[in-house]
């Protein structure tokens, strides 16, 4: 399916559009779940949060960005319990995460020598998180290019499925680079981002901790823990910004 | 060149719970006291609060109370035949970095070792025949008897407002507590934490079963409590933020809470941070130290403080490195079994258990604490028979919600994906219904799990890292796989929904997964200084005023967490340098 409206490299605000949200994904035929999820309310306002920041970044080029909407919008589809990952704010955390101390290197013992390793050693690369993220993109992009023609974000719903199922099994040839941990740590820094308190720019509206029934703060249940033993505790999740 | 400062009395390395219960006692007995601690100064009032205090990612994963390996890691080998690589991120375990040390992040399980625990090697002898013991478990027995240590146990209990039910009370058994506990003088501080659905469920199934479930002792206060030097703990808030955060109730017991604000207030102690001691200065031929170099890490000035007595303070790895770093002691040697610093290293068996599932039952894992378990004995230690197993020691076992905190806490049942549709349907269907029976093992020390200088790896100081050589062993894997029957059957006996896979002990030990901050060994007490580097005092055989604390002098890991010996520990030194040392200085135990 192709669309003349559709982003591509040479034509970046068209990238960026499709980042803003699901209108522009749908007109651009990229996202069918996007329509589905247009059809829940919950979801729409989510979009209309989403559309309301710009999609400016503090690290992430447009093609990283597109790279990480289309990778947590595939793991956490839009569906009748949140809305899609991007939408969600994952794209955003992630950008955060990746410009902050921690994206830098930070509390990571960096001196040489390095050396490939076993699993069980952990993290033996000389990379930041933030220059392992950039790397890891561009192998993945170059892996979707020799088996699909294109980047991992033009990919069909069912191809970035396959894509990434393929890149956690290790199946994925990306020459050099390892494929699992790259997924590990893809699928992780996504997860981080949907359930985190929303203080860091994902989990939008708290709708991960609705979907699974967690309060957030201020988590004070000396007076509950009896009463509720057996018997749901349901209320509406509050964050840090709202003791703030 | 190092600026010499004034000599003081004693020096502490180190400012979590040991150096604060050590400077705390040495300043009551009249002596000047510094405390030196190479992270920053913290206060409960400004870091450990409302709201900040309730965030997962930087806590948990961002790890802010934690040592920053950038600065000084471990490397690692699984054995003497490989070359090691250095832990560039902290995961197994979590040291901890600032004033009040790893209590400021620490879940607050708070045990005693059994009696038998601390005659391991002997007690086995005497049951099963030395031939019982593999030769290369070299376990070794303590150089005191739980009842010598019980007075300061208690002493420990009551700093913390330890939250339990006595199981052995004097001599007397209750039913309710812990049966297989060593007598106590005295109940615990405060009543048991309120009970959670999760662990009545785990403790009627194992009661009926003919087991002896109890309430975890936790350092968790059930209500609030003024401690043994008058300052008040709160009640426990059951807010699922425990471990890895700070606690803004003040319930959870560390030195913040327990001691420090004693201590600041006392113009014989001096507090230091953002001090790193980087080595001792030892005189070998008169078997002394004379004080510590350190580092101000806002300047990066060095000073050598001079003092009359030197307490290692530190974790374990800190104490290690610096005998090693400082020449005191010989290195342990795995092959020729020469050598004694860096001898029996030892960790925990976990993340050992089952998760279950239960359709019919809510249970907000979100409200509790590390105390909110039951926890069952009958399989640790040496509380059951273990002719003919083929292995020594055991687990406990145990079950109950800590928290739910959810960039962890999401049991999905098995064979479902980690992502996609499905996944999310099943996350949100099973998040209240779910609860994991634990176990936590012995590990008892073997000859090749060891502790050196590594040849390559340095640290900020430029001072060579230390290697780790560890692995589990045999007895290891077997420990576990026979508790783990015990915990599927009460699980079946539970009659869950359905049951994920046993997690099981299998492999080479992988360092990513959190797994427990139980590292010991290293400079261990013993009877015999060709087997220990400290007496039963933990005064240094080669230097008679260098005490070192914690549990790098454990000889081998009970299935317990050690903060609780730790502190009893600490309190039984400190008696014995105030009560002998200081009269008559000099080795306290001749060899």
């Amino acid at each position: 399916m192709t669309d003349k409206n559709a982003p591509d490299d040479n034509n970046p605000i068209a990238r960026r559009n499709f980042l803003l949200g699901a209108s522009t994904a749908v007109a651009a035929g990229l996202a069918p779940t996007a329509a589905a999820q247009a059809q829940q309310p919950a979801a729409a306002a989510a979009a209309d949060a989403a559309g309301s920041e710009p999609a400016t970044y503090l690290t992430l080029t447009q093609a990283e960005a597109a790279f990480f909407a289309a990778a947590v919008d595939t793991m956490i589809p839009a569906d009748e319990l949140t809305p899609s990952g991007s939408d969600c704010g994952i794209v955003t955390f992630i950008d955060r995460q990746l410009a902050s101390a921690w994206g830098g290197g930070a509390k990571m013992y960096r001196n040489g020598p390095f050396r490939k390793a076993k699993p069980e050693y952990g993290y033996q690369l000389p990379l930041t998180p933030r220059q392992f993220f950039a790397v890891g993109i561009v192998a993945t992009n170059a892996w979707t290019h020799k088996v699909y023609g294109k980047d991992f974000d033009r990919l069909a719903a069912n191809e970035r499925e396959d894509a990434l199922k393929a890149l956690e099994q290790g199946k994925a040839e990306l020459g050099d680079f390892d494929a699992k941990p790259f997924f590990e740590a893809l699928l992780h820094i996504a997860m981080e981002g949907f359930f985190a308190d929303p203080i860091y720019g994902g989990n939008r509206n708290k709708v991960a901790w609705k979907m699974v029934g967690f309060p957030g703060l201020p988590a004070v249940y000396s007076h509950l823990i009896e009463q509720y033993r057996n018997k749901r505790y349901v209320v509406e999740p509050q964050s840090i910004a709202d003791f703030s | 060149m190092a600026t010499r400062l004034k000599e003081v009395d004693a020096v502490m390395v180190g400012m979590g719970w040991t150096g604060s219960i050590l400077a705390r006692e040495l300043t009551k007995a009249g002596l000047t006291v510094v405390g030196l601690e190479r992270g920053e100064d913290l206060t409960p009032r400004e870091n450990f609060a409302l709201p900040a205090v309730r965030d997962e990612l930087r806590y948990s994963y961002r790890l802010e109370l934690i040592q920053d390996p950038a600065l000084e890691t471990v490397t690692f080998r699984h054995r003497p035949s490989e070359s090691a690589l250095p832990m560039r991120r902290f995961g197994s375990f979590l040291p901890g970095n600032s004033v009040g040390g790893a209590a400021n992040h620490w879940g607050g399980q708070h045990w005693r070792y059994l009696p038998s625990d601390h005659l391991t090697r002997s007690h086995i002898v005497e049951r099963y025949g030395a031939k019982a013991i593999p030769d290369d478990m070299t376990i070794q027995d303590w150089a005191m008897t739980y009842d010598e240590l019980e007075p300061h146990y208690d002493k420990f209990d009551k700093l913390c407002g330890v939250s339990g039910k006595a199981g052995n009370l004097r001599g007397q058994k209750i039913e309710g507590g812990n049966v297989f506990e060593g007598p106590r003088s005295n109940e615990y501080p405060t009543p048991p934490l309120i009970m959670c659905e999760s662990g009545l469920m785990f403790a009627k199934v194992a009661k009926e079963l003919g087991y002896h479930p109890f309430p975890q002792p936790a350092s968790n206060a059930s209500r609030a409590y003024t401690n043994s030097e008058g300052l008040t703990l709160g009640g426990c808030q059951y807010c699922g933020f425990c471990e890895r955060n700070g606690c803004e109730a003040n319930a959870k017991a560390g030195p913040h809470v327990c001691v420090l604000p004693v201590l600041r207030a006392d113009p014989k102690f001096t507090l230091r941070a953002r001090a790193w001691v980087s080595r001792l200065s030892y005189d070998k031929a008169a078997k002394k130290v004379t004080g510590v170099v350190f580092t101000d890490t806002r300047t990066g000035e060095e000073y050598e403080q001079p003092a009359g007595l030197v307490v290692l303070s530190a974790y374990v790895f800190g104490n290690i490195s610096l005998l090693l770093n400082s020449g005191i002691g010989e290195p342990y040697d795995p092959v020729t079994q020469k050598g004694v610093v860096g001898r029996n290293y030892c960790y925990q068996l976990s993340r050992l258990g089952v998760t279950l599932f239960f359709e019919d039952k809510v249970f907000n894992p979100f409200m509790g604490s590390p105390g909110t378990q039951m926890v069952m004995d009958d399989f640790d230690g040496d509380n059951f028979d273990h002719g003919g197993l083929g292995f020594l020691g055991g687990c406990k076992i145990q079950l109950g919600h800590a928290d739910g905190r959810p960039i962890s806490y999401r049991p999905v049942p098995p064979g479902t994906p980690r992502w996609g549709s499905t996944w999310k349907k099943a996350t949100a269907k099973w998040y209240q219904h779910a609860a994991r029976i634990t176990l936590s093992g012995s590990n008892y020390a073997s000859r090749y799990n060891y502790i050196d200088l590594d040849p390559t790896y340095k640290d900020q100081l430029g001072r060579p890292l230390l290697r780790m050589t560890y692995n589990f062993v045999e007895n290891d894997y077997k420990v576990a796989d026979y508790c783990m029957e015990v915990a599927l059957k009460i699980a079946r006996a539970m009659n869950p929904t359905m049951m994920g896979p046993p997690g099981l002990r299998r492999g080479d030990y992988n360092t990513v997964p959190y797994q427990s901050t139980h590292n010991t060994g290293g400079t261990i007490i013993g009877h015999d200084p060709k087997t220990s580097v400290v007496n039963r005092y933990l005064q240094a055989w080669d230097a008679d005023n260098l005490f070192i604390m914690g549990a790098s002098t454990f000889p081998q890991q009970p299935a317990y967490n050690p903060t609780g010996p730790v502190g009893a520990l600490a309190y039984w030194s400190a008696d014995a340098i105030v009560t002998k040392y200081l009269k008559s200085p000099g080795p306290l135990v001749h060899a």
